[in-house]
């Protein structure tokens, strides 16, 4: 089985060091970056599945700065069999649109059965990546999924979606694209055998050319939206930490959320 | 398209690269969850702690020293150097079994033939064996060239005669690499020659284990050998290349005893910052007296001054820089000496606590003696360190 998992370098929030250029949007190539926590999540998925199988690939598809290949050694580290990172200097500015566009053209290029995809990142958070790759390249969507569970021999994949009360059972045929968030498993820390096994695995870059995709078309100048401004949020203000047990926790919250008349 | 492998620059200027880091942070959570619970305890009994090599045996950090061929994760100096530190954050005896692993290894790496790499290394890379270095004897020390142990040539064996002591590790070793005359009318620096013995074997015996101060888990051996018979087959290099063997080993394995020093350094600031943040005295945290914050700020700084110097030792002895031995004499030298006074102020922060085992600081200080004696004393670091200003006398 060969699964693909869309990942994205995402400014690294423990870092605090993200840096805005000066029409307001990120600097990603500047801005130390980590894998989006959701990638982190259905990447795991992935590798636990491929580990049941017995056989089989997982494939990172990256859309990022040429400097991407060091945020994305992590997930090769985790256990990803490779890497595909699609980078062009004529990508960056470039909106959810665009993005959608790109990835879609570069999975045609792969064999895969399952697509993975968190369920949207920590910097944009659009959430529409996703499902815009999956109508593009024509695979079945199944969003919120807490648990995957493929069938090879019947080609179909099985997927509990998470709902506001609950959730729904869905089946569609493979290859399909599903997206998921931290319900489907805390991810894994690298091992010292997959770290140093991570040099050796090979992230293959590919440029609009290879994609066949006018540059003009994506990039800034194709952006259908635009920054008009970013800021970073305010300081919070301070934090009261209640240490009690549980019911006097309860008791002083309650007292405290009912003083700000918020219940 | 074009195909890149993701191997990381080994001179990363300043910074460790992301992959450094991974390893670095995977080995730290591993000590500060499996190892420093196991600490006190360890230093307490003296006894080897079996269940600490089982546990770097099973998370592969005993085999980075070794090549993948042969089984192993193919750690270069400064990955080996970032795994000895974390464990020696927690506990400087579990650290140092990775280091003597190291430093027992290195002779075969540098002077080993395939053959010999392949009989020993997977043994050595999964943790299954333990390996010991053997090259000082009771009035061989820092004069190690004076070294009386000899080995002598009959038809295809040597026969060991003599005593190894301050052996690291020399009671658990499973190999032990062992320097001895082959030609006592040769020139001094020609004498010796490096063999790999295999224990147990008749004629091997453990005389005494050392009590020590620190490092109390390690256990120190004095090794006796009588008409010890070693294959030639398990000879490192040619006759009278020991000595080379031996020095090129410690240009190497210093950084591995400087990577324990920095970590212990780093254990007992962080021992010392938790309890100035927590301890109250007139009213007010005893780290906000200047006398006390300016303590750890310089305990602070003499840290990470040894630790820089140490990854850029690395760095360079990897990239095959001459001087070698200077860059692995300095980072031992600045790290050992960094180690004994960030932990004598430890306890001096802890005051009376400091010095009773309810805290680690006392234990951390007794630890960071040994790395300024071992592996060459600061001393002798300063020899090597003048000698390669100096040059040769004509």
């Amino acid at each position: 089985m060969r699964i693909v998992v869309l990942t994205k370098p995402v400014p690294d929030p423990a870092s605090g060091g993200e840096r805005l250029l000066p029409d307001g949007r990120l600097d990603r190539a500047n801005s130390p970056a980590v894998v989006n926590g959701n990638d982190e999540y259905v990447l795991e998925k992935a590798l636990k599945l491929i580990e049941a199988a017995g056989e089989g690939e997982v494939i990172l598809l990256t859309m990022a700065p040429e400097s991407a290949p060091e945020t994305m050694r992590k997930a090769l580290a985790m256990g990803a069999t490779r890497g595909v990172l699609v980078t062009d200097p004529a990508i960056a500015g470039s909106d959810a649109v665009a993005t959608t566009r790109i990835l879609a053209a570069a999975l045609k290029t792969l064999d895969f059965d399952l697509v993975f995809a968190g369920v949207d990142t920590s910097d944009g958070t659009a959430g529409v990546v996703a499902p815009g790759v999956a109508a593009l390249t024509g695979l079945p969507y199944l969003s919120y999924a807490a648990s995957v569970d493929p069938d090879e021999a019947a080609r179909k994949v099985r997927v509990k979606r998470i709902t506001a009360d609950g959730y729904e059972v869905l089946e569609a045929p493979m290859p399909a694209l599903i997206s998921g968030t931290q319900a489907l498993g805390e991810p894994r820390y690298p091992s010292l055998k997959g770290i140093m096994a991570a040099r050796s695995k090979e992230i293959t870059t590919m440029s609009l050319t290879d994609l066949g995709i006018d540059g003009t078309s994506v990039g800034l100048d194709g952006a259908t939206t635009k920054v008009v401004d970013s800021r970073p949020p305010e300081a919070r203000g301070a934090t009261k930490v209640v240490r009690d047990a549980p019911d006097e926790a309860a008791r002083q919250i309650v007292a405290l959320l009912a003083e700000r008349r918020i219940i | 398209m074009r195909a890149v492998t993701t191997a990381s620059r080994a001179q990363g200027p300043f910074r460790l690269t992301d992959e450094h880091q991974m390893l670095r942070d995977a080995v730290r959570v591993l000590a500060d969850d499996r190892v420093a619970p196991r600490a006190a305890e360890i230093d307490k009994t003296g006894e080897f702690p079996e269940d600490m090599r089982r546990l770097l045996a099973d998370h592969d950090i005993l085999a980075l020293p070794f090549p993948t061929e042969h089984g192993g994760l193919g750690g270069e100096l400064l990955s080996i150097c970032l795994a000895v530190e974390q464990l020696s954050r927690a506990c400087a005896t579990t650290g140092l079994i990775l280091a003597v692993q190291e430093l027992g290894s290195l002779p075969i790496t540098l002077a080993g033939t395939d053959e010999q790499k392949e009989r020993w290394f997977p043994g050595l890379a999964s943790g299954e064996q333990l390996i010991a270095f053997a090259l000082t004897e009771p009035e061989a020390g820092s004069d190690a060239a004076a070294a009386r142990t000899t080995a002598k040539r009959d038809g295809d064996d040597y026969v060991i005669d003599g005593s190894k002591r301050f052996i690291s590790q020399g009671s658990v070793a499973d190999l032990v690499v062992v320097f001895a005359v082959t030609d006592p009318e040769a020139p001094r620096h020609q004498r010796l020659s490096a063999f790999v013995v295999e224990v147990p074997s008749d004629g091997f015996a453990v005389t005494r284990v050392e009590h020590k101060m620190g490092i109390r888990g390690s256990p120190t051996a004095e090794l006796a050998f009588t008409d010890l018979r070693v294959p030639a087959a398990n000879r490192l290099g040619e006759e009278g290349e020991g000595w080379s063997i031996a020095m090129r080993t410690l240009d190497r394995s210093r950084p591995g005893i400087a990577a324990q020093a920095v970590g212990i350094a780093q254990g007992a600031l962080e021992a010392a910052t938790a309890y100035a943040r927590d301890r109250k005295q007139f009213g007010q945290r005893i780290g906000d007296f200047q006398l006390v914050g300016g303590m750890l700020a310089d305990m602070d700084a003499q840290t990470e001054a040894a630790r820089q110097l140490l990854y850029k030792a690395c760095v360079e002895i990897d990239a095959g820089a001459p001087d070698a031995s200077r860059w692995s004499a300095m980072c031992k030298l600045v790290a050992g000496d960094a180690a004994m006074r960030v932990t004598t102020d430890a306890v001096q922060v802890l005051g009376g606590y400091g010095y009773i085992d309810e805290f680690p600081v006392e234990r951390m200080m007794r630890d960071a003696k040994i790395t300024q004696l071992y592996e060459g004393t600061q001393q002798i670091q300063r020899l090597v360190i003048a000698r390669t200003l100096l040059g040769k006398a004509d």
